[in-house]
Parts: structure tokens; sequence; C-alpha cells
């Protein structure tokens, strides 16, 4: 299949990319990680075989700038919020936050097949394409990581 | 609750808004760093919606064409690397701007020719030649680049050209006043020659 020009890509995938990295990464660092994840698949874009699968490829990248993004948080101590110029300019921690902070304290497989399955609605067979495992390691990898999040409640 | 029920809902609830000023700051970030092989920008006209595009040689690109033929175009057999940004495309809009305001006859940016095969770029680079406000037969246009007896040649290149308007095959007309054909239909060409005063 052939590539797409990449703004079609990119407008394609956008929106499931986002929400994603709010999720995964949180809301103070969506947009810089969505940055990083299409800049990276952009240097990539041009080596790529085919242009099936194109979402499964983001957001593997994705998944991974977002642990990139958590890690560094960790050591980093945390900033003090900066105060937003327009009032809804960027999305608000809200109650749901907690929520998600939750899973992204899992362990990274977890996180991205939790994340994958409930943000993203995808099938496992993708799942375990971005987690980068078998299907039914995907399966599990869910189950284990909502039995975590449960256990946490 | 659930887990399941409480990470569903939660999901519902994420926002999309936001994803439309990254992917712009996104296509800046990607400009800065070099990354853009082909800009384009769709900008509106007396003749309907342009899409023009530019590499960092030049402009590549000026179609009447549907956006999503011309990015297929342009990904296909340019780069894949092909990005909406304004900025690389702003003194081809500007002249473009002026240019239908009657307030400019030549454009200033370069051509870069990479969609145009051997014969068809010396013919073009030859309409290229054409001034504002004049015409040349197919016939005439054949004898100037040394092909006298290939009109029909010469007319399939005129015919090929990517760069609308820029590079001006609207000029290229028949023998014995008739307008003769254009891409971008006869309605087209006729304003377009209007406009110029060669009408």
């Amino acid at each position: 299949m052939r590539l797409p020009a990449f703004q079609t890509f990119i407008d394609a995938h956008r929106e499931h990319v986002y929400r994603f990295l709010v999720a995964a990464a949180g809301p103070d660092d969506a947009d810089d990680c969505f940055q990083e994840t299409f800049i990276a698949a952009l240097r990539a874009y041009p080596r790529l075989r085919n242009g099936s699968d194109l979402r499964a490829w983001v957001l593997t990248i994705a998944h991974r700038k977002a642990l990139d993004s958590h890690r560094s948080r960790r050591r980093r101590p945390t900033p003090v919020a900066d105060v937003p110029d327009i009032a809804g300019a960027e999305p608000v921690a809200g109650p749901d936050d907690s929520l998600w902070s939750r899973v992204r304290q899992l362990p990274p497989k977890q996180r991205a097949a939790v994340l994958c399955r409930f943000v993203n609605d995808l099938p496992y067979a993708e799942v375990a394409r971005i987690v980068g495992c078998s299907e039914e390691a995907a399966r599990q990898n869910v189950r284990e990581g909502l039995r975590k999040l449960k256990e946490r409640i | 609750m659930r887990i399941e029920t409480s990470l569903r809902r939660a999901a519902g609830r994420l926002p999309t808004t936001g994803s439309e000023e990254s992917a712009l700051r996104t296509a800046a970030r990607a400009e800065r760093e070099g990354l853009v092989d082909v800009a384009y920008a769709v900008t509106g006209s007396p003749v309907g919606d342009l899409v023009v595009a530019a590499t960092t040689r030049g402009l590549v690109g000026l179609f009447y064409r549907e956006l999503d033929d011309v990015l297929v175009e342009l990904a296909e057999r340019l780069s894949p690397r092909v990005i909406e940004s304004r900025s690389r495309l702003q003194g081809p809009l500007r002249d473009l701007d002026e240019y239908f305001a009657g307030r400019r006859r030549a454009f200033r940016s370069s051509i870069d020719w990479s969609l145009c095969g051997g014969f068809a770029r010396r013919v073009l680079r030859a309409v290229a030649r054409i001034p504002y406000g004049g015409v040349q037969t197919y016939g005439d246009l054949a004898q100037g680049i040394g092909h006298p007896r290939a009109a029909r040649a010469v007319g399939n290149a005129v015919g090929s050209n990517p760069i609308g308007i820029v590079v001006p095959c609207h000029r290229v007309v028949r023998a014995g006043g008739a307008i003769g054909g254009y891409g971008g239909g006869p309605e087209r060409k006729e304003f377009l020659l209007r406009l110029e005063g060669a009408l």
C-alpha cells in the first residue's frame, strides 16, 4: 500500500494520538509528546515500506514518547504549574486525571495495553503490535493491568 | 463501579480539541527542522481554489484540482513528506494576490521543475518567457525551441504543465485566433488572458 502524504497521515490519526497522550502522558505533557511523536514519525516516514497499519505504528511511537516523558518527570522535581494565558487553552486536569495517573503507574506493557484498549478501542491484534507481544500476551497485559487498578481503589 | 466502566467513561471524556493546534505546531516545527520536503497551501482566487506547492528549491506545483488528488500525486512523485505549511508559500501567495488584483505582472519565486520530464521542461521554460499580456502560438513555440514540426508534442507538453498561472501556459494559443485548450478549462484561460489584457 502506497504511503499517503504526511499531512493526510497526521490528519487521519491526530485525534487518536492526542487522546492517547492526554491519558498516557497527562494533560500538561500531551502537546509536547504529540509534537515529539509526529516529528519522530516524520523523520522515519520515508523509510517505511508500506502504508498499511500506520495507526499502530504511530501509537507505538506515542507510547514510547509518553514513557520517556513519564520517566523524566519522575526524575525532575515537580514543576510549579504554569498559569495559562487563555483560560481553557490547554486540557485541564479534571477528576479523571487521578484515574489516568494510576494507569500511568502501571508497568509499561500493561499501561500501553490498557490505554490502547480503553482509549483507542483497538483490537487485540493491534494492541499486540503496539505493545510488542503476542495477542494472548496482550490480553494478559490488559487483565493484569485492570487487576492492579482494582487493587488500588 | 467496575474498573472497566470507569475507564470507558473517562476515555469518552478525553478531549480531542487541542489536537488540531498541536498538529499546527508540529508543522511549524517540522519546517524549522528542515523536514518538510513539500510544503503546500490552499488559497482562494477569482478562478477558484488553488493548491500551491513548493520544495526548498522553489514553486513545484500550482493546481486547480482537488486537494486529495494533488496530495497523492505529490507524495508519489516527489516525496511523502508533504505538509500544509503556509510560511514557505508566503511569497508566492502574496504575488498571486497582487497578480489577480492587477498589480503584478511577474512572479518572483524560483521554479522547481521536478514534476516535468525532459522535453516538457524545455517547452515550459520557453513558455515561462512569454511576457504578461502577450500570447504565442503552439507552432511558434515549437519553432522557438528548434522543433518546428513538433507542434502536437509541444501541445502535450504545454498541457502537462504542473505550475498553472505562474508558468503561463494560458498564454499559448492556436494559430488563427482560437484560444485553444487549457488544463483548467476554457473559462479560466479566457479569464486570465482578459485579466492580462491579451484578449
